[in-house]
């Protein structure tokens, strides 16, 4: 993961800096001290007892994933790529979080399962369920790792501190305030880290709009860099899918990217799912996805704009060596797209807003961190450690293992933070890898809760095959069999993914047994009640703008407008 | 637990994720605001494109922390009656 490049990226932080990142350090490690007196049962623990309004819900899954990844990596691409990198947002996110606010989330919240795969449990039996929990907790503690890394890896080029140093410290802090409060404290952090981020990115932004003459001086500068004219609009998007073909290109983004990508991602994905069962009612769990969806419609303006002013303006990134980025040789200033954001901010911020910017940095990589953290510690202890381990005990039992969980995973992050640090290239294969676990989980979901016949065996071999599917077109693209340039190859792995999922469970479902009717309650649209879906309308719930399928009707209009304007 | 019962929902006081977050912003907020008009250098100038940055989004983030305060105080965290809320 050779992600920041040996150009000067210390920046010149001053005490004034440090104060406020002493500052933001001491209210993060508070919130973990003051959420612990609300933990008395594991349920306070892994679900913060399912009593969080909808904005805390709504504002903490946006944050679960504006983690070191996104903000760094959406920066880049908006440095390499320009203004398609907005369908990350808009097609790649927002319809698939609203279908699973108005669609899904009445399954999630009204079965009253406390994890993904023990909706999966219910629905297909044992062996679905070890294969989702494992996997899912698996990828959790590499991702984690991959997080500490990236934190260590700014700190110790902005502060100058040694990557060990850096590891242990957040590792340590990340540690006490999961440990302590549990979910609750990770979602408030992951608010707090929200207003933090967008402190820093706001005037990031305007700064650096003002530096190249305005919104039209942008278009203008980066119409006449490398790239051209095709990065100041969001479609097509030849250059980020890598197809030649507009009608391909756009293709891979609707159904590659916008649907099975997405949709796998945003639906199934338990650090998110998570985030919306903490809720406290069902009105409120479905409108958290909902609710979301309109700060990320506008997060790729404070994101990506800061890539491409970086891309135009710094001097290590702009002209040849943007030229050389390109083509995918390495630039003769030794810097990188992922450079983008760092340079940029030590190129336009005084002291002062330069402290808020590297606490909103590193706010962002501790809160991913510790999204994975909470997620998979509930996953481990009731999924894996309850189901089969250690069964029948006491609440408070769980409750405790939960917390030794969360510090045995904080180590095995910092063994995967090192690994992470020196075998670069295998860890961004494995997060590859496992991105493809998501596209089948998708198609399984669907036709389990829409398809009353689907039987348990076409639930965890349809996962199988499709998971597998995906793994060969990646593997035929690095060896060159077939060729995609851009982020293509993984589109087309999700497409295929999803087909032969689907088909292999339609296959199995013909030619095994199906479970009765009585077990798919709650589990299945056809068999369930309508009454069980439906949410309160009254009390908290009540009024238009609580509706979240008006709500989500807002967001899907909004977000269509913002595709033609840009 | 409770001796009496109450009818008035109690407030969750200080732990309010929305005091927090004005503590913070508050925060950075008057530092930054004071940066921008104490330490105003030509050398910030400069490299903000002729930006008092430091000085419009301390300003902004004051006015952020009483809208956020505002919403705290109208709308404060209801405890509810029948939990099972450790006493304070």
């Amino acid at each position: 993961m050779q992600v920041l490049a040996d150009a000067n990226l210390r920046l010149d932080a001053s005490p004034i800096d440090y104060i406020e990142l002493a500052f933001y350090f001491v209210l993060v490690l508070g919130i973990g001290y003051f959420a612990r007196r609300q933990v008395s049962s594991s349920l306070d623990f892994f679900l913060s007892g399912r009593s969080l309004p909808a904005w805390v819900t709504g504002l903490a899954f946006i944050s679960a994933n504006l983690g070191a990844i996104e903000v760094m990596g959406m920066s880049a691409n908006g440095a390499e790529y320009g203004l398609p990198t907005a369908h990350y947002f808009w097609i790649g996110a927002i319809p698939a979080m609203l279908f699973l606010g108005v669609v899904m989330m009445p399954f999630y919240y009204g079965s009253k399962v406390r994890s993904v795969p023990e909706f999966m449990l219910r629905r297909f039996g044992p062996t679905a369920h070890w294969v989702n929990g494992a996997s899912f907790a698996l990828a959790q503690i590499l991702i984690a790792g991959a997080n500490l890394y990236l934190l260590a890896s700014v700190v110790n080029l902005l502060l100058g501190w040694p990557i060990w140093v850096s590891i242990i410290v957040a590792a340590l802090i990340v540690l006490t305030y999961t440990a302590l409060g549990g979910l609750s404290a990770a979602i408030y952090n992951e608010v707090l880290q929200f207003f933090v981020i967008l402190a820093a990115l706001i005037p990031l932004t305007i700064v650096g709009l003002y530096k190249v003459g305005g919104w039209e001086g942008l278009i203008d500068k980066v119409t006449n860099s490398p790239g051209g004219a095709a990065q100041t609009h969001s479609w097509p998007g030849n250059q980020l899918t890598g197809f030649g073909s507009n009608f391909l290109s756009v293709l891979g983004l609707v159904f590659g990217l916008g649907f099975v990508l997405s949709f796998g991602y945003w639906t199934t994905n338990f650090v998110e799912v998570q985030r919306a069962m903490a809720s406290k009612s069902m009105s409120a769990a479905r409108r958290t996805p909902i609710i979301g969806s309109f700060p990320k419609m506008f997060i790729p303006f404070v994101v990506i704009i800061p890539g491409m002013v970086a891309a135009v303006t710094v001097t290590e990134l702009q002209g040849a060596n943007k030229q050389a980025l390109l083509d995918g040789k390495p630039a003769p200033s030794g810097a990188t797209f992922n450079d983008a954001l760092l340079l940029l901010m030590r190129d336009v911020l005084p002291n002062g807003i330069l402290g808020v910017a590297i606490a909103g940095l590193l706010a962002s990589f501790m809160a991913g961190m510790a999204a994975n953290l909470s997620s998979f510690n509930t996953v481990f202890t009731y999924d894996i450690f309850q189901t089969y381990l250690v069964k029948n005990r006491p609440d408070r039992f769980y409750l405790s293992t939960g917390r030794v969980v969360t510090m045995v995973a904080t180590v095995l992050a910092i063994f995967t933070a090192f690994i992470a640090s020196s075998y670069s290239n295998l860890m961004d294969y494995l997060q590859t890898l496992f991105s493809f676990f998501n596209a089948p989980l998708f198609a399984t979901f669907i036709l389990g809760m829409f398809w009353k016949r689907m039987t348990k065996a076409a639930g965890w071999s349809g996962l199988v095959f499709g998971t597998a599917a995906a793994v060969v077109v990646f593997v035929l693209n690095e060896s060159g069999t077939i060729v995609l340039p851009g982020q293509g190859s993984s589109f087309v792995a999700a497409i295929a993914a999803f087909v032969v999922d689907i088909v292999v469970s339609v296959a199995v479902t013909y030619a095994t047994k199906p479970k009765p009717d009585s077990e798919l309650v709650g589990l299945v649209y056809s068999l369930t009640p309508r009454e069980s879906l439906r949410h309160a309308t009254t009390g908290e719930d009540a009024g238009w703008y609580r509706k979240p399928v008006l709500l989500a009707g807002i967001a899907a209009v909004i977000t269509i407008l913002l595709n033609f304007a840009f | 637990m409770a001796t009496e019962p109450t009818s008035r929902p109690r407030k969750a006081g200080a732990f309010d994720i929305r005091m927090i977050i004005a503590l913070l912003t508050g925060v950075y907020g008057v530092i930054l605001t004071v940066m921008g008009v104490a330490f105003y250098t030509e050398a910030d100038r400069v490299k903000a494109a002729g930006v008092n940055i430091n000085l419009w989004a301390g300003i902004a983030l004051l006015i952020f922390t009483a809208l956020m305060v505002l919403w705290a105080r109208l709308r404060p965290i209801a405890v509810p009656a029948q939990s099972e809320e450790p006493a304070e």
